[in-house]
């Protein structure tokens, strides 16, 4: 391996890494919210209690999304220097406005919610977890923006061998960008509902605080289910835009080597060989990719050997088909981690609605593994649609192997790898132990809330 | 025009990073030391719980605001630095992390660790922040095509160290009179003696320091602009701490190493101007704000939402601030 792949794996690793905790904090800080709104609406102690326990777990969560979040950023200049020679006059400027406009909205109002409990009034402080919730999906706009760009660029031009920005609102209103971002969202907020759901019905198996726990599990079911089906609609229309944008990808997804005849069959399982250039094996359902290209019964879907002489034509010499067992592979993980998370949805609420839920041990007990389902199709998700854009950093643009930094070593890349590697497997384990610890606590009711002190006046205000 | 106007931005969140972080790191690393009981160290970490994270997109501002105005700079100063950055981000991250974890459990060995973590993550940045400047205001070896073709050692030098252990010093002495505001009783005196020792330290470690600038680099010969007599005040300032913290007054003796900080970063931005990374090699191939910026209608766009949003997010910090206002006493509401 030499400093490209390796700097590709520490990319893949860092990403995939971070982006486990980014959803679950958006789906989280939405919940949160709500479930603090109904505490000060109804002034029901009961959400109070349940917003400080789900809020303690976010916590722990934030922090560690924070960060890997520095690294994020900085990777780009690091491990991308050419990359960001050539993009930062286009790419730098959403990355810039979200640490500007959102990341700091979050971080500062976060603060003010964690130690603001008895220093503001009830309603300012509901103020600042909305807010928290706002600026992280702010924050997952403008990063998505920055992601739409290297998907389908718009709003620039290229001189003296670099792009420059010409339309800041055309990166905004990047039609990949509204494909991707309600996707990527309704997915976050999966991820936080079936976290709740999960734990919750963990804490009625055990008969523990049955009734608080009751009360955040149909909050989460409901919104699990929601935001599931949600999720998939969004997905579908991502994948009509991507047969417009990226037929390689929708190809490769498909491991569809020749182009499809009038009607295209979704593939469920293939045993692919790129050596030969075709599928060893393949089960099919008919008709099933011409609804999810077109909406229709027919449609031709392009194969990738037509398409690789149609990109060698246009871009010139070079192999234009991306890792097609990757991307065919997480596709069909996140497809099928989608479709266990809307039938679980539907079985949870369905029982809820028919009260006793804290009865069905069978459903509760599946609902605990279900909590991993949303971060294993937001991961294979990103792995899809990152893979799938492969060989270019920028479709279309730049060659990922260009982008790469000239100067820095293979030894430094491999040292950084190995040192983030055990830095993040520490952190997820710790992450994971903290959370289960806490879990098992359930909710605590802080007496110092009931007794809550009068402030006293200001003599402790430093003076100058 | 519009490069100069962001180079000045830039210098102006390094300026609010340092200023504002300054004292964050400062207090994480005197957690340990002035904290004798669990309790007393978490109402020393309590005084910066709710900032530090605000404090610290400071710098993740900057960092997004270089790259997008002067991509070439972020490229080649993040990508020339990368081992000085990949042991910046181990610090920051486990920094993070254990502000978050410490208190969760009650075992006094796993506090220990975390209280360890915070000490180690917030010394290194100060110290590696010390050892970049000094290299960017000294110069690197960057060759025609904008990239650091140096190792990372090459950046270690008893001139980049001193920098590195000025800044230390600088961060515990601004971290150690923060204290002395934010607390109360016997806390409050150790931050207050601990500061009055170690002020006239840190005065002599700089002004050897800005001694040994004077013969590693070129910043006085006047190639970049005369920065006149910020530098002297910041010296006025960092002199002046002693007497206000003899005289009882944390408050202005705080004031004065912000001062301090905030007019000798301005003092190095002022003498690198228009350059931002100097080329050992060849002067020729320096990196100025020209030969590294975006074109000028995304420098005009991020002009627009800097003006913006800047004092929307100073105004909020403030806010913040004025909240948390109180002095953080044992007796508080220490459960977080």
């Amino acid at each position: 391996m030499d400093a490209l792949d390796l700097s590709r794996w520490q990319f893949g690793i860092t990403t995939v890494y971070h982006f486990l905790f980014v959803p679950l904090s958006i789906g989280l800080a939405y919940l949160i919210a709500f479930m603090q709104t109904m505490y000060v609406m109804k002034n029901d102690e009961s959400y109070k209690h349940l917003a400080k326990f789900w809020g303690k777990l976010f916590l722990l969560n934030f922090a560690v999304g924070v960060v890997t979040g520095i690294m994020q950023e900085f990777q780009f200049g690091m491990n991308w220097a050419d990359y960001s020679r050539f993009v930062g006059a286009v790419f730098g400027g959403p990355l810039a406005v979200e640490a500007l406009v959102s990341f700091f909205l979050e971080s500062t109002f976060l603060g003010i919610w964690i130690f603001g409990w008895d220093r503001l009034s009830k309603k300012v402080h509901l103020a600042c977890i909305w807010l928290v919730a706002i600026a992280a999906t702010l924050s997952a706009l403008w990063i998505l923006s920055a992601n739409s760009f290297m998907q389908e660029p718009v709003g620039y031009e290229i001189v003296n061998g670099r792009a420059e920005m010409t339309d800041f609102f055309a990166l905004l209103g990047n039609p990949q960008l509204w494909v991707e971002f309600p996707h990527v969202i309704y997915g976050a907020f999966a991820t936080g509902a079936f976290f709740i759901a999960g734990v919750s019905a963990y804490k009625m198996l055990r008969r523990q605080q049955v009734e608080m726990f009751k009360k955040s599990f149909q909050i989460g079911i409901v919104v699990a289910l929601i935001s599931s089906v949600l999720t998939a609609t969004a997905g579908h229309s991502q994948s009509q835009h991507l047969m417009e944008t990226q037929p390689m990808k929708m190809a490769a997804a498909e491991a569809l080597w020749e182009t499809t005849g009038e009607s295209a069959p979704w593939s469920v399982f293939a045993v692919i060989d790129t050596e030969s250039q075709e599928n060893k094996f393949n089960i099919e359902i008919p008709y099933a990719l011409s609804i999810l290209s077109f909406n229709s019964l027919y449609g031709s879907v392009p194969g990738m050997l037509e398409l690789q002489e149609q990109y060698v034509a246009t871009y010139g010499e070079g192999d234009y088909i991306p890792p097609v067992k990757t991307t065919y592979w997480s596709f069909r993980i996140m497809v099928g981690a989608g479709m266990l998370m809307i039938l679980l949805g539907l079985l949870g609420t369905w029982f809820m609605l028919r009260n006793k839920i804290e009865n069905r041990k069978l459903l509760l007990r599946l609902l605990i593994p279900a909590i991993a389902l949303p971060f294993i199709a937001n991961s294979a998700g990103w792995i899809m649609t990152e893979v799938g854009r492969q060989p270019w950093i920028v479709f279309g643009l730049q060659h990922t192997a260009d982008g790469v930094s000239p100067n820095v070593s293979t030894g430094m890349v491999a040292t950084s790898l190995i040192g983030f590697t055990i830095i993040y497997g520490i952190l997820a384990a710790v992450f994971v132990y903290l959370v289960v610890h806490f879990v098992r606590k359930g909710i605590e009711i802080d007496h110092n809330d009931i007794h809550s002190k009068p402030q006293d006046s200001g003599d402790h205000i430093p003076a100058i | 025009m519009l490069e100069a106007l962001w180079f000045s931005l830039i210098a102006v969140l390094f300026v609010g990073f340092f200023f504002l972080e300054g004292f964050d790191f400062g207090v994480g690393m005197l957690a340990r030391f002035l904290g004798k009981t669990d309790t007393e160290r978490r109402v020393v970490i309590n005084t910066i719980g709710p900032f530090w994270d605000g404090n610290e997109v400071w710098l993740i501002t900057a960092g997004g605001a270089m790259f997008a105005a002067f991509p070439n700079w972020y490229a080649s100063l993040f990508s020339g630095f990368y081992m000085a950055l990949f042991f910046m981000l181990l610090a920051l991250i486990g920094r993070g992390v254990a502000f978050e974890f410490r208190s969760k459990l009650e075992s006094t060995k796993w506090r220990n660790i975390w209280d360890w973590v915070i000490f180690f993550g917030s010394l290194l940045p100060p110290l590696l922040w010390g050892v970049a400047l000094a290299n960017l205001m000294r110069g690197v070896p960057i060759d025609a095509n904008q990239n650091y073709v140096g190792t990372f050692w090459d950046l270690i030098s008893v001139y980049s160290l001193l920098a590195g252990v000025s800044i230390v010093l600088l961060f515990l002495l601004h971290g150690a009179l923060f204290l002395g505001l934010k607390t109360t009783g016997i806390i409050k005196e150790r931050a207050e003696a601990f500061a009055l020792r170690i002020g006239k330290w840190t005065s002599v470690v700089l002004l050897f320091f800005v001694v040994m600038s004077y013969f590693e680099t070129d910043m006085f010969t006047g190639k970049g602009i005369n920065p006149g007599s910020i530098p002297i005040l910041a010296g006025f300032a960092l002199l002046s701490v002693h007497f206000f913290i003899k005289a009882g007054k944390t408050g202005w003796a705080f004031i004065m190493t912000g001062a301090t900080i905030v007019l000798s970063t301005i003092t190095v931005f002022i003498c690198l101007f228009p350059n931002v990374m100097i080329s050992s090699l060849n002067p020729e191939w320096n990196l100025t704000i020209y030969n590294t910026a975006s074109n000028t209608y995304t420098l005009k766009v991020m002009t627009i939402v800097a003006c913006t949003f800047v004092p929307i997010v100073i105004a909020y910090q403030a806010w913040n601030y004025w909240v948390f206002r109180k002095r953080v006493t044992v007796d508080d509401h220490l459960d977080y």
